[in-house]
């Protein structure tokens, strides 16, 4: 008690340099707790992408391929599954329903989506949650388009905007549909998944702005106007993937292989929650390089408080020998330098944790709404709180040279200082 | 030996045979056949710098250990306990003033004066037992030595001059009724005209509250105000040279 007391007095004594090192140890405590905090949300985001549907069917290609362009609307698919393959698909007994996208225009680089309004009733992010339309409504006509959040706010359009589709998935498009305008009729809230960069039209929306093009170029001389398209048969000849949904979870490997071997055409059917999982185990890399940084900046501030420790006991080794003379014992010497740097460590710790909340708190929106991710840091989690109890342990073992270095002095030392 | 009227208690400090080195492979610092004081006794020690004095103090103290012979303390041998038992009764037994720098920057002056009672619930005990609480016996002894104003006591140590600052460390030896208060040229900090009035100051005060007082100096000046004067070299057959 009379030690801790006189640590904190002693350090209070000397409060700027100890503001600088907790200052030092809390930021490290904030950066090292917020990548974690980061890192785990983003994981679990990651992998909540897409939730409740069990299959994405494709073109035979890559798992990881398939995942790329269908879910994150990356690269471009191999080729289409046909549209009688789908037809046989959504007809299967143990599915209980699709959702076709049909991918490949944009609209200033943001990918188009072809599908049907079953989009927005089947498709599910984050821990099941269901989009919801911010503004308007689910499209209708063959020219009505839902904008996902990030593209109605990078573009600045709002409902009743005209919009013009290019071909191609490229930002910079030299062939647009501009014969075809599309009208803007909901704008969907944010989600934190890639529907929020996409455009959502019909199938048939999609198959009337193509109908007078061949081979990935307008049929020169033949140009059909958009009033007369809504005419014609606008059924698709194939679409880009396919989420399926089944009756029962426990048909999933079965109905998997059915399609994986299916000799009338070369399909491919992923488990989107297992694919996710094998992407994110792609970039562990990244993330652990991201945590040992943020590891090895804490090992900084605990360098940092054994340098002030350090510098410190040169200074006070009068005190000591004062201490020593009061009656002091050596242990006693030795527990004022440890009950310092814990005091330091434990301050550090509650600041750095003050600190990212405070951060969390005033950015949650931001952070909301750019990624989609929600942090909140109450309650730590077990993970955090361990990360916080190898501080302390680093702070007292920080401690140890130094309070050793008190020990021996206040030994050697006696009542007389030896300078 | 100077054979002063025999004590009546137990002598507050007695040498016997003492005879220390720094390092085995080198020569005693101190070698005394016999020294001793008696309880409540006032006593000038002077010496030249490198005489061994520090180190003298150092065994009386029980931080540093004597490689043969006897140091009693109030009847208790020294040698005989351990480490932990030395310091503890350092800590009830004790006052102890340096040449400088005695007080913990800290701290404030009250604090500073109480301090010996945070290592030694005797003496803890024995301040509020003589004055009512440990803040009472501070305010008395400081008030004592002249430092009785409250503005004063509050502010930190630092900001004391060096003749308040002996007088503060005067005042936290003499807390709680120590048997023996050590002062290892407490004056030799100080203006010639202050040093005359700490020492009577310090005397009159070990006198009131009976601790025995070894003054350690090589101001000659003083020695005069002292019952009993001694030169280390008189009673130390080492010859050391080199530091203390």
């Amino acid at each position: 008690m009379t030690v801790l007391s006189l640590a904190r007095r002693s350090l209070w004594n000397r409060r700027s340099t100890a503001a600088l090192v907790v200052f030092s140890v809390a930021l490290s405590v904030a950066l090292l707790l917020g990548v974690e905090r980061l890192r785990t949300e983003a994981r679990e985001s990651f992998a909540n992408t897409l939730s409740g549907v069990d299959l994405i069917v494709g073109a035979r290609s890559g798992p990881i391929n398939l995942l790329l362009y269908s879910v994150f609307r990356l690269g471009d698919p191999v080729s289409n599954v046909s549209w009688d393959s789908y037809q046989k698909l959504a007809a299967h007994p143990q599915v209980e329903w699709t959702v076709p996208l049909s991918l490949g225009d944009s609209l200033r680089g943001f990918p188009v989506i072809g599908t049907t309004t079953d989009y927005f009733e089947y498709y599910r992010y984050g821990r099941g949650e269901p989009l919801r339309l911010a503004q308007g409504e689910q499209f209708d006509d063959v020219f009505d388009a839902v904008l996902g959040a990030a593209v109605a706010r990078r573009l600045g359009y709002g409902l009743g905007d005209s919009i013009v589709l290019a071909h191609g998935t490229g930002a910079v498009s030299l062939t647009k549909h501009d014969d075809k305008p599309f009208t803007v009729v909901g704008i969907l809230a944010p989600t934190g998944t890639p529907v929020d960069n996409s455009v959502h039209i019909s199938l048939e929306g999609m198959e009337a702005v193509h109908v007078d093009w061949r081979g990935g170029a307008p049929i020169p001389g033949l140009s059909i106007p958009a009033d007369r398209v809504r005419n014609m048969n606008l059924t698709p000849d194939s679409v880009t993937a396919v989420l399926v949904g089944l009756t029962s979870r426990r048909a999933v490997f079965q109905v998997q292989r059915q399609i994986n071997t299916d000799r009338s055409e070369a399909m491919m059917a992923i488990l989107p929650g297992l694919t996710l999982q094998q992407l994110w185990d792609l970039m562990r890399v990244g993330e652990n390089a991201l945590l040992a940084v943020s590891a090895l900046v804490l090992l900084v501030a605990l360098t940092v408080m054994l340098t002030a420790l350090l510098t410190g006991l040169n200074e006070r080794r009068r005190e000591m020998a004062l201490l020593r003379a009061l009656g002091a014992r050596p242990w006693q010497i030795f527990a004022l330098i440890i009950g310092e740097s814990l005091l330091l460590s434990l301050l550090g710790a509650l600041l750095g944790v003050l600190l990212l909340q405070g951060l969390a708190l005033g950015a949650a929106g931001w952070i909301s709404g750019q990624l989609g991710l929600t942090i909140s840091l109450w309650p730590p989690t077990l993970h955090e709180l361990k990360i916080l109890a190898a501080l302390l342990a680093g702070g007292i073992l920080v401690g140890l040279w130094p309070a050793w270095r008190a020990y021996r002095n206040a030994l050697a030392d006696g009542m007389t200082i030896r300078m | 030996m100077n054979a002063v009227s025999a004590p009546v208690q137990a002598p507050v400090l007695a040498l016997h045979q003492v005879s220390f080195r720094w390092r085995r492979d080198l020569p005693p610092v101190l070698t005394i056949p016999a020294f001793q004081m008696a309880a409540g006794e006032r006593l000038f020690l002077a010496g030249p710098s490198g005489a061994g004095k520090s180190t003298l103090l150092a065994l009386i103290a029980g931080i540093a250990m004597p490689q043969a012979g006897d140091v009693k303390v109030l009847g208790r041998s020294l040698p005989g306990l351990g480490a932990a038992a030395r310091d503890r009764f350092r800590a009830d037994h004790l006052g102890i003033i340096f040449q400088m720098f005695n007080l913990l920057p800290y701290l404030p002056v009250l604090e500073n004066v109480m301090l010996p009672c945070r290592f030694s619930p005797a003496r803890r005990q024995q301040a509020v037992a003589r004055d009512g609480s440990q803040e009472a016996q501070a305010r008395r002894l400081l008030g004592a030595l002249g430092l009785q104003a409250d503005t004063l006591l509050r502010r930190p140590v630092t900001e004391l001059s060096v003749g308040q600052q002996q007088r503060v460390a005067a005042a936290r030896a003499l807390m709680g009724a120590p048997d023996l208060v050590i002062a290892d040229e407490p004056t030799s900090a100080l203006d010639a005209d202050r040093r005359l009035e700490f020492v009577e100051l310090l005397a009159q005060e070990c006198d009131a509250s009976g601790a025995a007082l070894l003054f350690v100096s090589h101001d000659m000046s003083l020695a005069g105000r002292f019952p009993r004067q001694l030169n280390l070299a008189e009673i130390n057959e080492a010859r050391p040279e080199g530091a203390s």
